[in-house]
């Protein structure tokens, strides 16, 4: 998994509730062999006008002009800024998956869905929870001042905004460190590679014979 | 004096570290690998720059989407049509080559259900911690092997690390006493378990399956318990290694030889409960009273005697099943009280990795041999578990026996047991069938599975309806 690193960037604002996983990422997509290359669908089916198949030529579907996703202005965001429940839904991976693929690093909601809120941590996105006082008036910014950019400092556990403000957020001690190392269960497991492998060295001298697949 | 299960020697032998939170890291010895539930896996190692912690101690093989007829087998890769499907192939082959990992692909003639393939080629071993992304895993615990289904996300943690993160289950015991009937089988034994222990009766067990019954099945037979451990909930099942274990490895391409094979034998022997082990639940079944089973509706704890009816739901199932049981019949197109032998069949399948092994096909030959499909069955399938198992068969003539008798002989593969390649049931056709799932659409949109035995199935292509093979 990558690190997480400081983010600075572009707000988006999905100013909707209760986004599902669907909603996402459509189900027609999960067909994939890949974990990359669903960032063109993310949001397919308010992005598009038509319907979205997996192999289809997405440069040459009729766009929906009016999402937010299309708008020139949000171009390149990388912190989402949406409302209550985010992420709702069947448990599928896909959803982070195509978020991070499209280029979000960071969720801003006054709250997940549990697996989905899970499945970011997993993936490398950040997904904070604020006070719905907070996002109200961070929906009012984005939408009064073009190019309003905010810079997440997990470190810090901060948010600063343009005009020097900062809005403190919550995050478990253990998830905060694996994002910040780039660990994912496999980051960790290998952090007692040595074990394994002590384990390895010991268990090939008892029983060398499950050691015969060649 | 020790009073450990088998459960608790496998995982103790395995055991890397034991963490805070209650969960343990444990050693894998083998992974088998399929098309379906590893290509994000490996997708994931490669972006995270990762290579398998130790390629030998994979294995792969296709076998969901792979086609059963000899037209389309015969092209290879190109026989697919779904492109899907297709793609999902190629994506094993290619993945196993990047990755350096051992793989029977769709043109080898060892390629098969990775269950079949596994024990067939001795890369099951007793003593073994085995896990593939498919919960049908349990079958390999039939060899004295701690085997259970992992997730997609668990396959690639297993291919980076060689370790599972698991948290310890519980020992049940299952003993079946007794000598079965004639015509009976291991099939009916564990449908007959699951009929006692509900489909969630083993959640968060261990299985072990004892007693003289199980003794006395062959390894074959005691794979088919194994399998459908999961369907009585229990992520994994085991029977206990004695010598027809041994008998069964010895010699097969992957399994140790000369002094590595005393070494091994000498510790498989070892490879039991001990006679004062501890069980948090046991459950004791009497063999002489299980006669041939039949699932009637969606989900395998529906299952009854051949000679049995569907139960009087309001009257006969425990109020909170009620109306499960009630939307089961619906989609089953049956009625409360109705003898299992009036149900009419359309469609014969003998296959997967319950019941596909050359015993599975003989027994089922034993029964056509002769005698021709009844009229009202529209398609009876046989299809061979693997590549080596359809050999076998042919060696011995069975594919005549079939094919005189009306059957069609297939290609192996997993098939119609969940027909995610073109075999598929009928919408509301009902199919006796050898797999291990039964619920709505598994076969087939709207299709209707009744799980049974080989000789079951194959006494219901004659007959076109259930009938009681022990006293055939
Ligand atoms: S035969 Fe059926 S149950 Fe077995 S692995 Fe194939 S699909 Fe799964």
């Amino acid at each position: 998994m990558k690190k997480f690193d400081a983010v600075k960037g572009l707000v988006l604002p999905l100013d909707r509730a209760n986004v599902d996983t669907d909603f996402i990422i459509p189900k027609q997509f999960l067909k994939s062999i890949k974990r990359t290359g669903f960032g063109v669908n993310l949001f397919d089916e308010h992005r598009y006008l038509d319907k979205g198949e997996p192999d289809a030529d997405n440069s040459k579907r009729p766009i929906n002009e009016d999402f937010v996703l299309n708008k020139v202005r949000y171009a390149n965001a990388r912190i989402l800024l949406t409302r209550e429940n985010f992420g709702c839904g069947s448990s599928r991976e896909h959803a982070p998956w195509a978020l991070d693929d499209y280029g979000f690093r960071v969720i801003l909601a006054p709250s997940f869905a549990d697996i989905f809120f899970n499945n970011c941590f997993k993936n490398g996105l950040l997904p904070i929870v604020l006070d719905s006082k907070i996002i109200e008036s961070l929906f009012a910014e984005v939408e009064a001042v073009p190019g309003f950019e905010l810079s997440v400092d997990l470190e810090e556990q901060v948010i600063r905004m343009p005009d020097g403000g900062a809005i403190n957020f919550e995050i478990e001690a253990s998830r905060k460190h694996c994002l910040l190392n780039g660990l994912d269960d496999i980051g960790i497991t290998l952090g007692d590679a040595e074990l394994i492998r002590q384990f390895e060295d010991g268990w090939r001298a008892t029983s060398p014979f499950y050691f015969t697949l060649k | 004096m020790s009073n450990k299960t088998l459960y608790d020697k496998l995982w103790n032998s395995h055991l890397v570290s034991q963490r805070d939170d209650g969960t343990a890291l444990l050693y894998i010895d083998r992974h088998l690998i399929h098309e379906v539930t590893s290509p994000q896996a490996f997708e994931g190692l490669r972006l995270a720059g990762r290579t398998p912690w130790r390629a030998d101690a994979n294995f792969a093989t296709p076998d969901h989407n792979i086609p059963t007829t000899k037209s389309e087998r015969s092209q290879g890769l190109e026989g697919i049509k779904d492109p899907v499907s297709k793609i999902q192939v190629a994506t094993l082959d290619e993945n196993c080559k990047e990755f350096g990992i051992l793989e029977m692909d769709m043109n080898d003639i060892r390629q098969g259900i990775v269950h079949v393939v596994g024990p067939e080629q001795g890369a099951t071993l007793p003593g073994m911690t085995i896990v593939c992304g498919d919960s049908h895993t349990s079958t390999h615990g039939a060899l004295g092997a701690l085997a259970h289904g992992i997730g997609t996300s668990e396959v690639e943690h297993v291919l980076a690390t060689q370790c599972l993160i698991a948290r310890k289950a519980k020992n049940m015991l299952v003993r079946v006493d007794g000598q079965l009937k004639k015509g009976v089988t291991a099939k009916d034994i564990v449908l007959a378990i699951i009929g006692e222990l509900g489909t969630a009766g083993g959640t968060g067990y261990t299985i072990e399956f004892g007693g003289e019954a199980i003794e006395s099945l062959s390894i074959e037979g005691r794979m088919t318990v194994c399998n459908m451990a999961i369907e009585a909930g229990a992520r994994a099942g085991l029977v206990a290694c004695d010598t027809k274990t041994l008998d069964y490895i010895k010699g097969r391409p992957f399994a140790p030889s000369g002094d590595l094979w005393d070494k091994a034998a000498s510790a498989w022997r070892g490879l039991k409960s001990d006679d004062g082990a501890i069980f948090d639940c046991v459950i004791e079944l009497d063999a002489a009273e299980i006669d041939p089973q039949v699932t009637w509706g969606t989900s395998p704890e529906m299952v009854a005697s051949v000679n049995g009816r569907i139960p009087f739901i309001s009257e006969e199932v425990e109020k909170n099943k009620q109306a499960n049981y009630e939307q089961a019949l619906a989609y089953m197109g049956l009625k409360s009280g109705m003898a299992i032998g009036d149900i009419k069949l359309d469609c014969i399948f003998i296959g997967s990795c319950t019941n596909s092994r050359i015993e599975d096909l003989r027994e089922a030959a034993a029964v056509v041999k002769g005698k021709q499909k009844a009229e009202t069955v529209e398609v009876a399938m046989v299809v061979p578990g693997s590549g080596l198992v359809k050999q076998k068969a042919e060696e011995e003539g069975l594919d005549k026996i079939f094919i005189e008798a009306g059957l069609e002989w297939r290609e192996p593969g997993c098939s119609m047991c969940l027909a995610m390649n073109a075999d598929q049931l009928g919408a509301g056709k009902h199919c006796a069938s050898t797999s291990n799932r039964n619920f709505e659409g598994r076969q087939g949109f709207g299709g209707r599975t009744h799980l049974v035995s080989p000789a079951m199935a194959a006494a219901a292509a004659i007959h076109g309806r259930f009938i009681d093979v022990s006293v055939l």
